[in-house]
This record gives C-alpha cells, sequence and structure tokens, in this order.
C-alpha cells in the first residue's frame, strides 16, 4: 500500500499544472477557451500532445506513452483544479480508451496516432434521450447490411460530438432475440449522419448525433458483445473524471477559504464567525474522503483486475458524487450573492462539479448497483479486492 | 503508488489475524462481537496474552517493549484487533500514561511504572476533565500545594473512564495558580487511589451502565517523586498525550465488525433496497474513511502528522454512531426489550441495540469534541 508518486509522476504533475497555467491561471482562461470552436484552447491540446498527455493510457505499441491509470489521474486532478475546458477524459480515456481496448490492430494503428499527436479529437456517442444512467443502448441500433453494418437512431448528448473527427457509437444489436451491445466506429462524413451542436451549462459543446442507416465499422470483431470493454473503459473514464472533480473541489475550497479570510461584514473578516468556519471544515472533510477514495479506485484500476476495476470506480463515484454536491453548494453559499454571478469564478466550479456528476450517472444509480451485491461479502477490505 | 501490501506487510498482517483468532480466548472475542460489556477480567486476561506475546504496546520505546514497528505495521495490528473481536489494550495504560511516562518521566518512574503499565498490573485511570474543564481544558483547577515532599490535592476530577477498576490515576492539576497563562501552572501527576482523601464516585448514564465516575480530592498526599517531569510543564505532557489518543482514534476496524454482523443479523431484510442501500452507503463511507487512515499512516513515516489526520476523529465516530443507529433501527420495537434476561424471546444483539446507540453519543464528545476537531481544521489547516 503506497499512495506516493515517484519522481517521473512528480514530474509529469508538475509539468502539466505550469502548462495550464499558462492559460488557465484565471477563469479568463476558460470563459475565452470555450467562447470559441472548438470549445477548448487548441493551443493547449497541441501542447499536452507534445507532453505526450494526450498518449499516456495508451501502450507505446498504439503510440502511446504505456503509462497507467495513475498518470491519468494525475492530469485529471490538475485539469480539474484549473477548470481547464479539454476533453482529457471524455475523448482520451474514454472514446480513445474504446478504441484501444476494443479495436482491432488495424484499427488501433488507423485511428489512435491521430488522437496521440492532437490533430483529431475522437467523441463516444453513448448516452441515448431518456435513457437511466448505466443503462445499455437502446434506442440506437446495429443492423447487418451484407459485409457492413448501418446504424439507426439517435444519441444525445455526444460531448463535442460536433467537433470530434472520430466517433465511437454505442448501439443495439439484436442477436436473434437476444440484444447485445456493440461499439462501432463511424466516419464523420459518412452517409445519414447528423450533428447538431450546442453549448451545454458548463460552458463545453455538446451534440444531438442522429444516425440514419449511417454505415459504421464494427469496433474490434464484428458481433462481439462489447459489455465488458464498456465497462471497463467506463470505469477508467469515470475514475479520471473523480479526479477532475476533486481539483475542482480543492480549488472550490481555496476560493471559499480565501474569501472568508478576505470579505468583511458587519466590520470583521467572514472567518470570525463560527458558523461559516465549521462548514468549511466538513468541505474539507468531504474533499479528503473523496480524494481517498479517487486515490484507491486508481491504484485497483492499475492492479487490473477488470471486476474489482469497476465496483472500485462505482464506489468512487458514491463518494465523489457526494462531495461534489456538498462542496459545490456550500462553496456558493459561503461565498453569498457573488458566488451566484458568471464574473467570479467559484460559481463556475459549482457549475463543472454539476456537469461531472451528472456524466458520471449519479449517486443513486452507483448506489444501487452496489446495494444489489451487498449481500454477497462480509466487509470490503481494500487490499484485497 | 501501489495497491497491494508488500510481501513482508502482507505476511504480517496473516500473522496478526492467525494470532488474534487463535491465542485470544472465543468467550472474550465473543462478548465484543455481540456487543455486550467487558468485564474487568476480560480487558486484563486480553492484556496480558497481548503483552506476553509483545503486542500489547508496540509503538512504546524498544526498551521498554516497544517494536520499531513502522505506522502501516501498527495500522495493520490495530485493524487486525478489531476486526477479530478481540479487546484493544487499556488506552489509558497504553496510548496515554505509559508513552507520557517513556517520553518524559524520571528512570525511577519508568522502571517503576512502565513494565507494570504493559500487562496491567496497575489499571490506570484518566484526571483531566473537570466539571468546569471540558473541552477547555486548560481551566481545571484542582490544586496541588506543596508541603514538604508531597503535593496535597483538592478539587474534583469527572467523566473518570471505568475509574472503578483503577488502581492509580494521572492527573493534570494546577500547580501555579499565578501563572500568566493558563496553559502554565499545570502539572502532570500520578496518584495512587487507595490514597486517603481520594473517593469515587459512579455517574448513571442514559443507557443504564456506569462506565463513567467523578473523582474526588479532599487533601491527598501525594509523593513529589510522582510528578511526571517538570512541575508547570504539565500541558506541554498533555498535548503530547492527546496527540497520541488521535492516532488510532478512528475506530475503522471495530465499526466494520458491527457493520459486518448488523449485515448477518439483517438476513433477508437485505432484500429492501433501503436496507440494503444503507448498508452500501455505510460501507462505502467507511472506506473512505479508512483510505483515509492508510494515507495518514503512509504519510506519518516521518513523524510529521499528515493533515487528514484530523478527518479522522471527526468522520470516524460519526460512521461508528451510524452504524449503532443502524442496529436500532434493524432491531425494532423488540429493542425496547433491553432489560429482559437472556430467556427472552427477543435476540441479544436486538435488546443491545438502543443501550449502545446512547452509549456512542458519547463519542463525538470525548478526545476532543467533533466540534473541537472542526476548529482544528479550520484553524490549522484551512487558515481561517
Amino acid at each position: 500500500m503506497d499512495f506516493e508518486l515517484d519522481d517521473e509522476q512528480t514530474a509529469l504533475r508538475d509539468a502539466v499544472r505550469r502548462l495550464l497555467a499558462s492559460t488557465y491561471a484565471s477563469i479568463d482562461g476558460r470563459r475565452a477557451a470555450t467562447a470559441k470552436a472548438p470549445g477548448w484552447d487548441e493551443g493547449m491540446w497541441g501542447r499536452l500532445a507534445e507532453m505526450g498527455v494526450l498518449g499516456l493510457p495508451f501502450t507505446e505499441e498504439d503510440g502511446g506513452m504505456g503509462a497507467g491509470p495513475v498518470e491519468v489521474a494525475l492530469v485529471a486532478e490538475q485539469l480539474g483544479r484549473v477548470l481547464a475546458p479539454e476533453p482529457f477524459a471524455e475523448a482520451v480515456v474514454l472514446a480513445c480508451g474504446l478504441v484501444a481496448a476494443a479495436g482491432s490492430a488495424e484499427q488501433k494503428e488507423h485511428l489512435l496516432p491521430g488522437v496521440v499527436d492532437g490533430t483529431t479529437v475522437a467523441a463516444f456517442a453513448h448516452f441515448e434521450p431518456g435513457a437511466a444512467a448505466g443503462t445499455p443502448p437502446r434506442s440506437v441500433t446495429a443492423t447487418q447490411d451484407g459485409d457492413g453494418w448501418l446504424l439507426d437512431g439517435v444519441k444525445e448528448p455526444v460531448l463535442h460530438g460536433a467537433q470530434a473527427g472520430v466517433l465511437v457509437v454505442s448501439a443495439r444489436v439484436d442477436a436473434g432475440g437476444t440484444d447485445r451491445t456493440g461499439l462501432f466506429v463511424v466516419a464523420t462524413d459518412a452517409a445519414g449522419l447528423d450533428r447538431v451542436d450546442y453549448p451545454t451549462y458548463d460552458g463545453i459543446r455538446a451534440a444531438r448525433v442522429t444516425f440514419a442507416s449511417t454505415p459504421a465499422a464494427p469496433l474490434g470483431a464484428a458481433g462481439a458483445d462489447a459489455s465488458d470493454v464498456l465497462a471497463l473503459v467506463t470505469a477508467h473514464a469515470q475514475v479520471a473524471l473523480c479526479h477532475e472533480a476533486v481539483g475542482a473541489m480543492a480549488t472550490a475550497l481555496d476560493l471559499t477559504t480565501e474569501y472568508l479570510r478576505t470579505r468583511k461584514q458587519f466590520g470583521v473578516p467572514l472567518k470570525t464567525f463560527q458558523a461559516l468556519t465549521f462548514r468549511a471544515a466538513d468541505m474539507y472533510v468531504s474533499l479528503e474522503l473523496a480524494r481517498s477514495m479517487a486515490l484507491w479506485a486508481t491504484l485497483v484500476l492499475a492492479d487490473g483486475d477488470p471486476d474489482a476495476a469497476v465496483v472500485a470506480a462505482t464506489r468512487a463515484v458514491v463518494q465523489t458524487s457526494a462531495a461534489g454536491r456538498h462542496i459545490g453548494q456550500e462553496a456558493i453559499q459561503l461565498h453569498g450573492g457573488i458566488g451566484m454571478t458568471a464574473e467570479y469564478a467559484v460559481g463556475h466550479y459549482t457549475t463543472r462539479l454539476t456537469a461531472i456528476d451528472q456524466l458520471l450517472g449519479g449517486r443513486t444509480a452507483h448506489l444501487k448497483a452496489l446495494a444489489d451485491h451487498v449481500g454477497e461479502y462480509d466487509v470490503v477490505d481494500p487490499l484485497a479486492v | 503508488m501501489r495497491l497491494r501490501l508488500s510481501e513482508a506487510d502482507a505476511a504480517f498482517r496473516e500473522e496478526m489475524r492467525a494470532f488474534f483468532t487463535t491465542q485470544v480466548p472465543e468467550r472474550i472475542r465473543s462478548v465484543v462481537a455481540e456487543r455486550r460489556e467487558l468485564s474487568k477480567d476480560d480487558i486484563v486476561e486480553t492484556q496480558r496474552i497481548l503483552n506476553a506475546a509483545g503486542l500489547a504496546v508496540p509503538a512504546w520505546p524498544a526498551e521498554w517493549g516497544g517494536r520499531g514497528w513502522t505506522s502501516l505495521q501498527k495500522h495493520i495490528w490495530h485493524e487486525e484487533m478489531q476486526l477479530a473481536n478481540v479487546p484493544a489494550p487499556l488506552a489509558f495504560n497504553t496510548s496515554m500514561v505509559g508513552p507520557v511516562i517513556a517520553a518524559f518521566g524520571s528512570q525511577e518512574q519508568k522502571e517503576r511504572f512502565l513494565p507494570a503499565t504493559a500487562n496491567i498490573d496497575i489499571w490506570w485511570s484518566q484526571g483531566f476533565s473537570e466539571p468546569d474543564a471540558g473541552s477547555d481544558l486548560a481551566s481545571l483547577r484542582t490544586a496541588a500545594v506543596r508541603d514538604g515532599d508531597h503535593y496535597v490535592v483538592n478539587g474534583q476530577k469527572t467523566w473518570t473512564t471505568l475509574g472503578q477498576y483503577g488502581d492509580w490515576i494521572f492527573t493534570l492539576v494546577r500547580t501555579d495558580p499565578d501563572a500568566p497563562k493558563k496553559q502554565m501552572g499545570i502539572s502532570f501527576l500520578l496518584i495512587d487511589m487507595t490514597s486517603p482523601g481520594l473517593t469515587v464516585r459512579p455517574i448513571k448514564l442514559i443507557d443504564g451502565g456506569q462506565e463513567v465516575n467523578e473523582v474526588f480530592f479532599e487533601d491527598v498526599r501525594v509523593p513529589v517523586a510522582n510528578l511526571v517531569g517538570e512541575e508547570n510543564k504539565g500541558w506541554t505532557y498533555a498535548k503530547f498525550l492527546l496527540g497520541n489518543e488521535r492516532v488510532g482514534v478512528a475506530p475503522v476496524g471495530s465499526t466494520k465488525s458491527v457493520l459486518a454482523r448488523a449485515k448477518q443479523l439483517a438476513k433477508d431484510r437485505l432484500d429492501d433496497p433501503f436496507v440494503a442501500a444503507r448498508f452500501a452507503e455505510l460501507e462505502t463511507e467507511l472506506l473512505a474513511l479508512e483510505l483515509t487512515a492508510l494515507r495518514v499512516v503512509a504519510n506519518s513515516a516521518d513523524g510529521k502528522p499528515h493533515p487528514a489526520s484530523s478527518v479522522l476523529k471527526l468522520r470516524g465516530t460519526q460512521l461508528q454512531q451510524a452504524v449503532t443507529e443502524l442496529l436500532v433501527d434493524l432491531a425494532g420495537p423488540g429493542g425496547v426489550a433491553s432489560g429482559a434476561d437472556d430467556t427472552s424471546a427477543v435476540p441479544q444483539w436486538a435488546r443491545v441495540a438502543a443501550p449502545r446507540y446512547l452509549n456512542y453519543r458519547k463519542a463525538s464528545i470525548y478526545g476532543g469534541s467533533n466540534e473541537v476537531q472542526r476548529q482544528i481544521i479550520a484553524g490549522t489547516i484551512l487558515g481561517l
């Protein structure tokens, strides 16, 4: 059991922090980057690629850096700390992670280099309108058409779906009366593909992506059920998002304590009021517990057992979701009205934490997943998962 | 960063687990598992078994029985002990007065007290709190006035846990009422509880139990040789002691053990999604706490406490209490049959659920109340 970073990991974290500070030292950086297409800073994306960050989770054979979940977590936390809008967890860990995990050698060779060098961004079209978190694809279907496959249906929201150069799509495959989950790659100029772009409340871009007999290539072996690989890669992306949330929570707490120190009312600094400082103390408790859980989940991912990874990610989401709500809400409340303004930074942290929570699937769904199996073991042993 | 224990630490864990589950009588461990009250003999017998095996005072200096373990090993020892429902060594002896005597006592005091303290030949009580000095401990008023080779002690201590078993009591007493700061006039004095003028009176608590006491001192004569360290430096030693008290203050293992037992007792009620969700939630919260404890342990190697350590007491007691609440809910109306004997049709666990719940309201009060912990977090960590 060891929570210490090695020298290379520390160097990576510090380098990413320095790089991000060049653009996102204040909330104005995020405002500027999200105000224009593609919704993040392309120069920053290129520099992250040069640093190797966009290839971190992939093997050297696939053109990546051969790093692991720990390195991914470090980067995600730094992005969260400054609310950098670059879609690292969504594009690199999730969308490309699926290509790396499920794609054929040829697909990987074709798709990954452009992503790793920053020239293309991948998106994963998975959420379906009205579908609960964590459910398999239903309304988007894949049907075989001679040697190829056709997709039909609507995916929404697809994060940066209109900006992506590579679309990975989950779809329901009818396999003789039973449903399977299939993963497909769709070219952005494919016939019958329609993408409608819009902003999300946290300032990034999403799209409604419609498929009408749209040709698609199965990711990996045609017809294979992709539920397990989807669950595992999703777990990796969820844990990365948890770290992004931890970074955002840490800054939200920093901003709040700074405000309590400097803001005066009734002639004294707000920190004079114990009713406020105790609430800040509880925010710290939530932050540290969430950080512990995210770190542990990262170590479980690195340990390699896929079933354990999915459960650990679920526990991390349960903890992060509660902490993000708590810290986000209190950060605004302790600031007062200024926390509600788009001008000031802290509200943006609450906004992003809310979006992360929704993207993670929320506490209730994940708690249910744990509750369904609670009778199957005596105690949770963090060292023997 | 690495999930797994090193081979050596994993072997250590196995060794501890094997010892605690085979060398401490099942008769005693079942008392803990069933949340019944431990007798003095249960506690003494267990500590002597541990002491004989070198497992009672591993954190003490090697010369007095310490093992020179890493922080992680100490954590594993503590967790495995709790998971096996082994009564922990008496904290007053092993985590409080022992380390103070070892660090600040005279050679004569060390020789006289430490072996007996480790083996619980002396049962120590704690004489810190007073009726008007709770969280504000430094306003204590029990006075010790020098008279030749003795101090004459007058005053009152309270909340003295298990004081009815106490042979000796370690106290904070005011030796200089005129000191410029109230912290500066306090001394650390060891007092034989059979001394004339010392009276112990039980305080009955809301759970019906008698675990705490008041201790009165009327002209109690205490040899000057029983002063630990220097006169008027007692506050320094008390802070050292309270720092030790907070290590291992998160009762993770015992709370896990109670939660696991609650799950067995709940049986098919786990089919109720609300009940199952409560277990899932508590297990997850407890895991986050345990991991935070492990982070603190892993980072305490250089002797500097990790900032997150203050979270442990606060959250640890909240979860300890939450699990006692869960058992009250599982017990339902049958739980009021607390006064029935073992012929009762209501199972034993259900009969003790509410008294234990009531008893554990203490956890967020003692050892620095949770409000004091928030004060520490806000002040020393957040700079507020």
